[in-house]
């Protein structure tokens, strides 16, 4: 671990981590501890958001942090790293609907928390997640959505993944979205925020 | 238009406030009924005390809607945009049905063709890549690139004419071969910025925009008489005439989107607060030129990217509220209302927005899912405020759920005036009998 590494990341100074980056891997440090270090300091700015201590600029600009000390990786890196995943999850924005900052901060602390996530982007039809579910074989799916016209969106998408896989488990969540949504629509369950996502799904794979 | 009084500069901040609430209260409407003459009077009357902080006779309901109308009266949002007919009898329609006590505008809903003739590409509007049913979406991108903030700041306007407007207008491509109009200063130069304008494709812009301008006036010929139509027929004044945003969002919406604004808070912090500094001005005369236009003295903003959650405190304080501050009190000082849509929640923002800064009696703030009673807490006796009642109860309540909550939140937070019945996200799916017992719970339980 590099505490260095750790430190610039979470106190947001990305020309320092790309910098100490270059500096370990001069230095023979091996990528896949550097890599661990990254995963560390992006714990923390999990954490951190979880106790409303960062918000979406700092996730946003971690998120291009790590992208960027990645690719210095890559070159460096003989084989590639294969890290087990504690379950799938299928997400997207439905249909009708393009508001994807709320998603993406799921999709991330999804990510950060071990899930392999497909993320289907935005404006996402009922057949496509239907398509990505059978592709993927996730067992969990995100609808998210802002605006009071995707109640309708989510319920179609709803009906239609039950129908195509009975088991699959849906979590809804966005802006309009409430526990009174959940039951129009049909989902599993409501989501208020991206820490509740990461413990809804953690529930169904049983971790 | 608003008839600015000639001792305008002598006015105190008051009494321009108070200029402009008559001249809106006055405004010469020819009405139908002596009785749609008496409910405008009534009405500009409760809004007025509202906004001044007095209590009113009865708690004023102002409704934000969106597209719903079209849904009301069982139409698409697509026909709206290209027929005006039906434009105007789902409308008129709406404002008589649910008679609120501010005119429901059609003119938020658009004209599709000229849209079309531009070939508009940052927004996908009900039949042109969105349902038929549904309101606009906006493609968000950086449509202002990191490294052009000098550019915009250097002169904002030749930016939007060079830069901004080829990138997102597909018809006006051509104008990022235009000079700057501020270059014409001596006579030879006359003749040097006319010259990229007899570039073919240069002037084949101008004439698709000659054509969209024409769609706009025939458009816009065609909205009048509607408003009017239930302004004077049914007495509603109208409340949103001016619009204008908070520098933050003017530029996080528009120029750099979300991601693009949210890096610029750690890449270029100083360019960042600098732009937003100049478009201050640019902002204030956008909201003052509406409600001057139409004679209100209400200015729309739309408050998107300072919610909780997008940003600290801290960085809500320097990033965000400086520079809106500016603008709210730019606007007051020329006597208009600032109409603020908190949206989202501004539960951790509170503290911030009531600053003292800013004269009590010349905001209006509307919430969507903030805490009603720390509202009141917080800006009872400051400024007027309301909404609250959420989207997810007006489409998937019932109407007795609707009228139990609508109850609650008058006696918890209307206190003895300064306050106004409304929905807190634009209205855009529900049910009639929701939006029914909005109003009507409003009008039966708000008196005072
Ligand atoms: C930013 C914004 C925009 C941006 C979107 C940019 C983008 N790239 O996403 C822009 C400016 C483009 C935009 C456009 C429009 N918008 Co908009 N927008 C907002 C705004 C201000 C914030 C939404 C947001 O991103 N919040 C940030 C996130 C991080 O906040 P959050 O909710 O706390 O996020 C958490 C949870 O939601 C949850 N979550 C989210 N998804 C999921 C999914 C799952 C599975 C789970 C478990 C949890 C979960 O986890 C998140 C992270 O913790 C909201 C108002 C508001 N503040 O909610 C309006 C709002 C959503 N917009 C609205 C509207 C109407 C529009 C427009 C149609 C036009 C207009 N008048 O502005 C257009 C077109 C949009 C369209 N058709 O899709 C309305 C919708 C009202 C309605 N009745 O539907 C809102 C509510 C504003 C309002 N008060 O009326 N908008």
């Amino acid at each position: 671990m590099s505490q260095a590494l750790i430190s610039a990341i979470t106190e947001m100074r990305e020309e320092d981590a790309r910098q100490i980056t270059t500096q370990l891997l001069d230095g023979g440090a091996d990528p896949l501890k550097i890599l661990d270090s990254c995963k560390q300091a992006m714990d923390i700015i999990g954490d951190q958001f979880e106790n409303g201590e960062a918000f979406i600029p700092e996730l946003i600009l971690a998120g291009e942090m790590i992208k960027s000390i990645s690719e210095i990786l890559k070159s460096h890196m003989t084989e590639e790293v294969v890290t087990h995943k504690l379950g799938k999850v299928v997400i997207g924005t439905v249909q009708g609907d393009i508001h994807n900052i709320a998603k993406d901060i799921v999709v991330f602390m999804l990510d950060i928390n071990g899930f392999e996530v497909t993320d289907l982007g935005v404006d996402v039809s009922a057949e496509k997640f239907v398509e990505a579910v059978k592709e993927t074989e996730a067992t969990i799916v995100g609808l998210s959505g802002f605006l009071t016209t995707a109640y309708d969106p989510m319920k179609v998408t709803v009906a239609a993944l039950k129908e195509a896989k009975a088991d699959v488990k849906i979590m809804i969540g966005g802006g309009q979205v409430n526990e009174r949504i959940c039951v129009y629509t049909g989902a599993d369950a409501y989501g208020q925020d991206a820490i509740a996502a990461v413990s809804l799904a953690k529930q169904w794979i049983g971790a | 238009m608003f008839p600015m009084p000639e001792n305008w500069k002598e006015l105190t901040v008051k009494e321009r406030q108070t200029a402009r609430l008559q001249a809106w209260a006055n405004a010469g409407l020819e009405f139908t009924t002596p009785e749609a003459k008496k409910a405008y009077e009534q009405r500009t009357r409760m809004i007025s005390d509202v906004v001044q902080l007095k209590k009113p006779e009865r708690i004023p309901i102002i409704p934000w809607v969106g597209v719903y109308p079209a849904q009301y009266n069982g139409v698409t949002v697509e026909k709206l945009m290209y027929d005006y007919e039906v434009l105007g009898d789902t409308f008129r329609k709406f404002n008589a049905d649910f008679l609120p006590d501010s005119l429901v505008s059609c003119s938020m809903i658009g004209p599709g063709k000229v849209y079309e003739l531009l070939n508009i590409q940052h927004y996908h509007w009900a039949g042109h890549g969105t349902p038929p049913n549904t309101s606009y979406q906006y493609v968000e991108e950086e449509y202002m690139r990191a490294d052009e903030y000098d550019t915009l700041i250097n002169d904002p306007s030749h930016f939007f004419q060079h830069t901004y407007l080829p990138r997102v207008v597909g018809s006006l491509g051509p104008w990022a071969m235009l000079s700057p109009w501020t270059n014409v200063i001596e006579l030879p130069l006359v003749a040097m910025a006319a010259v990229p304008v007899g570039i073919p494709n240069v002037q084949q812009s101008y004439q698709k925009l000659l054509a969209a301008g024409q769609a706009a006036l025939e458009w816009f010929g065609a909205v009048g008489p509607i408003e009017n139509a239930s302004m004077a027929g049914l007495g509603l004044p109208q409340i949103i005439s001016g619009i204008t945003k908070a520098p933050f969002d003017y530029l996080g919406d528009t120029l750099r989107g979300t991601r693009g604004i949210m890096l610029d808070m750690y890449r270029q912090p100083a360019k960042l607060m600098e732009a937003m500094e100049r478009l201050v001005p640019i902002a204030i005369e956008l909201g003052l030129s509406g409600a001057n236009a139409a004679n209100s003295p209400f200015v729309f903003m739309p408050l998107h990217k300072g919610a909780d959650g997008f940003m600290s405190n801290k960085d809500f304080e320097k990033f965000y509220w400086s520079s809106l501050k500016v603008v709210l009190l730019g606007l007051i000082d020329a006597g208009a209302i600032p109409y603020i849509f908190v949206e989202g929640g501004y539960n951790q923002r509170l503290d911030i927005i009531s600053d003292s800064g800013i004269p009590a009696g010349h905001t209006v703030w509307m919430f969507d899912q903030t805490d009603m009673k720390e509202v009141k807490k917080k800006l009872g006796g400051w400024a007027a405020f309301g909404g609250n009642v959420s989207g997810s109860l007006l489409k998937a309540g019932k109407p007795q759920e609707v009228t139990d909550y609508v109850k609650r939140l008058i006696d918890d937070v209307a206190g003895d005036g300064g306050y106004i019945l409304a929905n807190g996200a634009v209205l855009d799916d529900a049910t009639a009998e929701n939006v029914h017992a909005m109003i009507d719970t409003g009008k039966e339980y708000g008196k005072y």
